[in-house]
């Protein structure tokens, strides 16, 4: 048996984008090596979401569906895969570069003793497969290609690189119910809590528009314009690690090589001067504009537009322009 | 207790990227640095050594040139170090790479494993992982704090859309996230301190492992060229008085990069 699968990770009975754009790459892929694209689908309540990978593009689904996968937690989850991956033997298996992604794949590698690349930003299709991923944060890219022994190939899938599958209403994928005994399995994390963030801003690495702010932001009450401005857009809010470091953001927002890469369609930099490591996570973006009094700060470099001037300034004004301007729309 | 930290040399974060001729990373000129993932690893293991008593080893595969790196985190407090030096390691995998560090680490006999999550170099987020798998011992993966109780540790694990609290027994390995410790700078007195400890180099013989057994030939993923991506062209700056500037970026915006 053989197929390349997308691991189609839902949360609350949806799925992030990113893994319609896993389907919509993997089409390729599987078309490409001649073989199927299989869907799998592991979680509680998670059976009636097989018509929507049909219709973007899957052949088969592989249902696991069962009110203890309610919760991720490695043990079970890697378990689980495994046992469908030595049953079903695919040849490749795209996970998303999420927190889960990012938990579950390596351990599988070393089960399976196989290759995995991660955070694949593309793939080039010719008689070998090649694989790219950035590395120093997108400083640099690196092609890559897996071993003849190394099966399955597993790999985990940048957000916001691959163009989504388009859906074809009506088609429809053959649906595998698999099974597993958990009890069998050793559990080895136990969760205690989960805390889930109160925002309901987007979440940075997945934001079509980031606006962040620097050390121009002067305090974390300034952030607040910001957030103001992210409102207006449906963005979300980052900051360079100097307004991180000021423990005016926390930690998780930080943009830059140490920190997120983001690769939004606009991305507005706020008092923010262009450090190196900075412009490394968001020097992909389609789009940069800048807003800083500085005219020979490095960020104008890299800006797409700029606007020299003071940021107290600027931001009332950018979001009144902005409400105007969407307003019409 | 004893607190293993694995540490990894890579480039200051600060540091352009350029090839060589053969097309690979030129190092030349370019300051190394303890990776910062590595570094709040490192902080954690010594505020646990500080508070609980115990000692912090740090085990690293790297060249002689990582020894600066070593000496960084013993001039933090750090106890002695294990590196493992050999050249067989060039261009070996994550999967070779996890696998010589696990009997580097397991000869310790750690009652705490820690580790950066990923490193700002290569950036896989796959090494500790694997470590975990080939020691059988339970991990928690993007840590931002880990409460020690008896004979068992409870982790704050970073979620996409929040964070979970994951009680493991120890040993176990954590992954360090930014915001887990803010790492010291040494003092005077550490960095003299630092020059004393003890710095144990070992080869993969010593650690009873083929050394072709790793490197490029046995990697899973064959690297096949580096490239530099486009540089970005700088664009245009929206001149004059600020209330016409920002209504002419959100014209540019709209009418001609159509992003909102």
């Amino acid at each position: 048996m053989a197929g390349v699968w997308v691991f189609a990770e839902a949360k609350d009975g949806k799925f992030r984008r990113v893994i319609l754009e896993m389907l919509g790459e993997a089409r390729k892929f599987a078309d490409h090596l001649g073989e199927e694209l299989w869907a799998v689908l592991v979680g509680s309540n998670v059976a009636e979401l097989s018509s929507l990978l049909g219709e973007h593009g899957a052949d088969k689904v592989l249902v696991m569906d069962n009110p203890n996968l309610a919760a991720y937690t490695t043990d079970v989850y890697a378990g689980v895969t495994l046992g469908l991956i030595n049953t079903y033997q695919p040849t490749a298996v795209l996970f998303a570069n999420s927190n889960m992604g990012r938990d579950l794949a390596p351990i599988l590698a070393q089960k399976l003793d196989t290759g995995l690349i991660t955070d694949l930003t593309g793939i080039t299709y010719g008689p070998e497969i090649l694989f790219k991923r950035p590395i120093y944060a997108g400083k640099a890219l690196v092609e890559l290609s897996f071993a003849a022994n190394a099966r399955p190939m597993l790999l985990t899938i940048r957000p916001k690189v691959f163009t989504p599958a388009e859906p074809q209403t009506g088609r429809q994928a053959e649906v595998i119910t698999a099974s597993a005994d958990l009890n069998a399995l050793t559990l080895r994390q136990v969760i205690k809590d989960v805390i889930r963030k109160a925002s309901t801003r987007v979440d940075l690495t997945e934001a079509d528009i980031v606006i962040s702010g620097g050390r121009g932001m002067k305090n974390p009450e300034n952030f607040k314009i910001l957030e103001e401005v992210a409102d207006i857009l449906g963005a979300a809010v980052g900051a360079s690690r100097a307004a991180v470091d000021e423990g005016w953001r926390e930690p998780q927002y930080q943009v830059g090589q140490t920190g997120k890469v983001v690769s939004p369609q606009l991305y507005i930099a706020v008092g923010i001067s262009g450090a190196i490591q900075h412009l490394a996570g968001m020097n992909s973006s389609k789009c940069i504009v800048a807003i800083n009094k500085d005219p020979e700060a490095e960020i104008f470099k890299v800006a797409d537009y700029g606007i020299v001037g003071d940021l107290f300034q600027v931001i009332p004004i950018l979001k009144q322009e902005l409400q105007q301007a969407l307003a019409s729309a | 207790m004893r607190i293993v930290v694995c540490m990894k040399q890579t480039f200051d974060t600060e540091a352009k990227i350029a090839l060589t001729a053969d097309g690979l990373i030129d190092s030349t000129g370019v300051t190394l640095v303890v990776d910062p993932y590595s570094e709040f690893a490192v902080e954690k293991g010594i505020q646990f050594k500080e508070k609980f008593g115990g000692e912090v080893v740090i085990v690293c595969i790297g060249d002689t040139q990582a020894e600066t790196a070593i000496r960084q985190c013993m001039a933090m407090g750090a106890d002695r170090a294990v590196i493992v030096t050999d050249p067989a390691m060039d261009g070996s995998d994550q999967s070779a790479t996890a696998r010589v560090l696990a009997k580097a680490v397991i000869s310790q006999e750690p009652d705490i494993i820690l580790g950066g999550f990923k490193s700002v170099d290569s950036g896989s987020a796959q090494v500790m992982l694997r470590l975990a798998e080939i020691l059988n011992l339970p991990h928690v993966n993007v840590v931002t704090n880990i409460e020690i109780g008896e004979g068992k540790a409870i982790a704050t694990r970073e979620l996409d859309d929040g964070v979970e609290l994951v009680e493991v027994s120890l040993p176990a390995i954590f992954t360090a996230q930014q915001g887990l410790a803010e790492p010291r700078y040494p003092s005077v007195k550490g960095i003299m301190q630092a020059k004393k400890k003890e710095l144990k180099r070992l080869t993969l013989a010593d650690l009873d492992i083929d050394p072709t057994s790793v490197g490029p030939a046995n990697a899973k993923v064959k690297i096949h060229g580096l490239t530099l991506p486009a540089p970005r062209k700088g664009g245009r700056i929206i001149g004059g008085e600020i209330p016409e500037a920002t209504a002419d970026l959100v014209k540019a915006l709209r009418d001609e990069a159509k992003v909102i």
